[in-house]
């Protein structure tokens, strides 16, 4: 395997259509409109020498190594910052311009530092190629420049150091920061021999408000941005391209290694979701995957207060499938059950579910997607009549008004809002609904038009308000909704909406959200041009979740915002696998391809093929299995990757369940919080040890691939078949494409899905079938899966959390940029350095009355339980709202979140729970006594292998 | 979770449901509720609902007791 190289075309490819015909080196070329002389000789394959220069950035003309001559024209320009003309005539190698650029490379080296053979960047430095191609043999100015030696090297940052000896001052690592990442972060300081790269206010790159996505590292041309691991191990020898591990952008990363050594995971600029950019969970923070805390041998205990013993596979195994079997016999069929992981492969996935409904005999399988999404695959699916985003993340290209909803991009989904505030820089308009000031809503270059920071659990309502702006002040594009959609639903709708109790003024009085601002919302929304939705998990987790999914569906289709790019309805999933998990059949009620469980002949394809016959009744979702357990009814589980113990509501209820199980079986990396109550931990294994697939939150299917072996000795689909042949089901997959092609096979949406297909394409976003061979980047268009759009009548049902004089706050919950889910993986690696605990972000106001300060321990209560970690004083969150994250198990935020959840999905209400808020002296009474029990729980007694 | 506390939370969750579909237009109020618990609910939730009603169903809306009669009549079978 060799290193995967991308071709660097110097600056970006044009959009143009049009054709421009010139000639270069006497050779004819013809190239599009825009193009730039450097790229349109670069695709015939003559590298023009550069160093300010790019294709992932506009171009600069500052370091004059790239000049050429025109015929007919002055002077020698530069081939990066003049475009193509028709007829033009190009050279780009002369005795003036060789002599020029000795010129200039001379002046570069006269104050480098010249240890290239102790250079981190050695072999792939592109001042010291640039060097060579120049023909650079002497320096008549000698080497005694100011080459900053005596500058100190900047290390703050935990994975990469800027050393500013080595820096040429191309500006690239500033330019990134600004047109890539948007943050704008860096500048160059000082004038002449003094410049340097100053972030922030001239302060360490740790201190500053660098976001450490490592577009500057990627884009420096030298070693003065150099990953911190490069510098450790050395250059890479070897690559593959795969999938980040961490959310539902579904980053393409080249994983470049050294022998099994993973050296540094560098964006991919081919990858189709992310085109070249990281962030910092993914471009860095991998080190979980070798962490000394990872569990790599199997190990049971006879109850959950017992250390754990190590034993081999087979014995874990063994002891699993005995107990489900057990269970089964003294119980019924439908006592046990299972949970697939939305951060494994969809192979992976597909497996578990089929290892239920086949193996234990029941649909009694559910995924992490019923605590995030699962309100989006059930009012897409209403609505459009397919359980998925409509659009691919190109489209925000086209789009002209952005309307976020519940979503918090730059910190959820980084990589994705960099492509966003990339659009909105251009001059797109920008609607926030969002109880928070998230950092969107003002940012450098990016002001949201609106921001409606409502009350948290009146979406509906402030959506329906939109909506009778929309249809009362003649907003409505009939002639989309009269050829699309159902025109009796529509009335039906179109007078619900315009009845006086939504209009703005009405809905103001409860929502918080002044009215004009609502019409202002509204009236962009409908007449700014093409506008497309995005929504996050403040959309879904709330007792009316589903209703809000088609409350923002009924705004696309009476704008007619479907169907073509730059408009759309988008959720942004949150985990990585959450789109596939919920395709490959996680959901207790339906197959894979969305088909339910009494849909006679999708069930009968799975009976044929499996040999079994299948459960033609739902099964339990998650909560539902817990209320079983608690009962009495359901007794065994068995848990690949999902840790509900940490990340679902109501804590005291999930671990009452838990405990009144006979056999928890639990697949994870790490002893997680849900194997405190384990019986059988199986050791899991990273996405960097198997093969496999990712769907992101655009349905787009793309290669994990294996570029290591698995420590615990097995990929987890392997571990999925162990289990279902120790229970008689047998699986006989030699490798995870054999698994594809049985999906495939059965599922009509990925029908013409492949490994092999996705090796030649890259990526394709299902449907993939015979109607689309090349996958379905825009759905939609021309019409809906389910015939017409259904525009659904939403009433606004206040959520029965409610607040009152013992509980007058209104707690809500969401992630951090550095930190990923529940943090078992990025709590394992230097993110921590970013936030080592969750804390409460309290309005100032709402402080002041409880005598908090900054920093300050404080006590969260709420009708479900309480909890305490610091408080950060902010005016973020308005007041009566107060704000925290769940990534930290010792503090266990979802101790105080109710069971109060969404009425189709039973998704829960993380996002409101009334509280009360106190001063407290430390950490809670309950939270000793869990790091106790965890401690406790974690206990391995570890047996000598045999002689 | 004792008896009453499971019941208490099933008639909650049907409550849910039927209050979404009570808001819908058409003459589908009933059956949409019907057919949601039908689809999404494993048989030991829709037995317990269905045996709740049938005792009286204390704090069942109307419009769910309906339902959930309806669903007893067709012994549970979804429709797709």
């Amino acid at each position: 395997m060799a290193l995967v190289t991308e071709t660097d075309y110097g600056t970006p490819a044009p959009k143009s259509e049009r054709k421009v015909a010139l000639t270069i080196d006497g050779v004819g070329i013809e190239v599009a409109e825009g193009t730039s002389i450097m790229r349109a000789a670069m695709d015939m394959g003559t590298k023009i020498p550069k160093l300010c220069a790019t294709d992932t950035l506009e171009p600069f003309g500052s370091c004059r190594l790239c000049l050429v001559e025109i015929q007919g024209r002055n002077g020698t320009p530069a081939s990066c910052t003049t475009p193509v003309a028709e007829g033009m005539v190009v050279r780009t190698q002369t005795e003036r311009l060789k002599a020029l650029r000795k010129g200039v490379m001379e002046l570069y080296i006269s104050d480098h530092p010249l240890d290239c053979l102790t250079c981190a960047a050695n072999g792939d430095c592109e001042l010291q190629t640039e060097a060579g191609a120049v023909g650079l043999r002497d320096v008549r100015y000698g080497y005694a420049g100011s080459n900053h030696f005596d500058g100190k090297k900047d290390e703050s940052n935990p994975y990469f150091t800027y050393d500013p000896a080595k820096c040429i001052v191309c500006n690239r690592c500033v330019r990134a920061c600004e047109e890539v990442q948007g943050t704008f972060a860096l500048t160059i300081d000082g004038r002449g021999f003094d410049s340097r790269v100053a972030p922030g206010q001239n302060e360490p790159f740790f201190e500053s408000e660098c976001v450490s996505c490592g577009a500057c590292v990627q884009a420096c041309p030298t070693a003065t941005l150099s990953e911190k691991s490069l510098i450790a191990i050395g250059q890479p020898e070897h690559s593959a391209v795969t999938t980040c591990a961490y959310c539902g952008v579904g980053c393409t990363f080249k994983a470049e290694m050294r022998g099994e050594e993973l050296v540094r995971m560098v964006p991919h600029k081919d990858g189709k979701a992310n085109h070249g950019h990281s962030c910092v969970k993914g471009r860095f923070a991998w080190g979980y995957a070798t962490h000394k805390d990872r569990i790599l041998n199997p190990m049971i205990r006879a109850k959950v207060s017992d250390p754990w013993r190590e034993v081999s596979w087979e014995e874990a195994i063994h002891h699993a499938a005995s107990e489900f079997r057990r269970i089964q016999s003294a119980h019924g069929p439908r006592s046990i059950g299972g949970i697939t992981s939305s951060r494994c492969t969809n192979e992976e996935t597909y497996l578990v579910q089929k290892l239920i409904r086949g193996g234990f005999g029941n649909n009694n399988v559910d995924t992490c997607a019923r605590v995030c999404h699962s309100p989006t695959g059930y009012g897409l699916k209403t609505a459009f009549g397919t359980s998925a985003g409509t659009q691919d993340f190109d489209s925000v290209d086209h789009s002209d008004v952005i309307l976020v909803v519940g979503a918090n991009p730059t910190d959820g989904h980084p990589v994705f809002g960099s492509r966003m505030k990339r659009r909105l820089r251009e001059g797109a308009k920008l609607i926030v609904i969002d109880p928070r000031r998230i950092d969107l809503v003002r940012t450098p270059h990016v002001q949201a038009d609106y921001h409606l920071a409502l009350q948290p659990g009146t979406n509906v309502a402030i959506l329906s308000a939109i909506a009778h702006v929309i249809v009362t002040e003649g907003l409505v594009n009939e002639a989309f909704v009269r050829e699309r959609c159902d025109w009796s639903e529509f009335e039906d709708w179109a007078a619900f909406v315009a009845e006086a109790r939504n209009s703005p003024e009405e809905v103001a009085k409860f929502s918080g959200v002044p009215a004009d601002l609502i019409r202002s919302a509204a009236r962009l929304y409908a007449t700014g041009g093409d506008a497309a939705i995005y929504y996050g998990l403040g959309v879904t987790e709330h007792s009316q979740g589903s209703t809000t999914v088609l409350a923002i569906a009924n705004l696309a289709l009476a704008t007619g915002n479907l169907g073509r790019p730059g408009v759309g309805v988008n959720p942004l999933r949150g985990q990585n696998n959450v789109q596939g998990a919920c395709d490959m059949g996680s959901f207790p009620h339906e197959f894979a391809g969305y088909r339910h469980v009494s849909d006679d002949s999708a069930r009968h394809i799975y009976e044929s093929l499996w040999g079994v016959d299948l459960d033609n009744e739902p099964g339990l979702r998650i909560p539902n299995m817990l209320d079983a357990a608690v009962e009495g009814t359901f007794r065994g589980i068995y848990i690949q990757g999902e840790d509900i113990l940490q990340s679902d509501p109501d804590t005291h209820h999930v671990a009452a369940g838990l405990a009144a199980m006979e056999c928890v079986v639990v697949q994870d990396l790490f002893l997680n919080e849900t194997a405190n109550y384990a019986h059988v931990f199986l050791p899991g294994s990273t996405f960097l040890e198997k093969d496999g697939t990712f769907t992101n939150a655009e349905r787009r299917i793309q290669r994990v691939r294996k570029v290591m072996s698995p420590k615990n000795g097995y990929g987890d689909w392997e571990i999925t078949m162990l289990l279902a042949n120790a229970m008689g089901f047998p699986m006989t997959y030699r490798h995870p494409s054999e698994i594809m092609d049985e999906i495939a096979a059965t599922t009509p949406s990925f029908a013409g899905v492949s490994f092999a297909k996705l090796d030649e394409a890259g990526s394709v976003q299902w449907p993939c079938n015979e109607a689309a061979p090349e996958g379905t980047p825009v759905m939609h268009i021309g019409g809906f899966a389910s015939g017409k759009g259904k525009f659904v009548v939403t009433e606004y049902i206040p959520t029965d959390e409610r607040t009152g004089p013992r509980f007058p706050l209104l707690l809500t919950t969401g992630r951090i940029l550095s930190h990923y889910n529940v943090g078992a993986q990025t709590r394992r690696t230097e993110n921590v350095a970013w936030h080592p605990e969750d804390l409460l972000e309290i309005h100032p106001h709402d402080a002041e009355l409880r005598g908090v300060k900054e920093g300050d321990w404080v006590k969260v209560l709420s009708r479900a339980g309480e909890t305490t970690l610091r408080a950060l004083i902010t005016d973020r969150v308005a007041p009566g709202v107060v704000y925290t994250t769940f990534h930290h198990p010792t503090t266990q935020a979802n101790v105080v979140t109710t069971d109060f959840s969404d009425w189709a999905t039973n998704c829960p209400e993380f996002k409101v729970t009334a509280v009360q808020i106190s001063p407290s002296n430390g950490p809670s009474d309950w939270q000793e006594s869990y790091r106790e029990q965890a401690e406790q729980s974690r206990r391995i007694i570890s047996v000598e292998a045999a002689e | 979770m004792t008896p009453d506390k499971q019941i208490s939370k099933l008639v909650y969750m049907a409550n849910q449901i039927g209050h979404f579909f009570a808001s819908q237009t058409g003459d589908a109020k009933v059956d949409g509720v019907a057919d949601h618990i039908a689809k999404f609910w494993d048989p030991r939730m829709r037995e317990k609902i269905i045996s709740h009603v049938r005792q009286g169903g204390e704090g069942v809306d109307a419009l769910v007791k309906e339902a959930v009669m309806k669903l007893d009549d067709k012994t549970a079978t979804p429709a797709i």
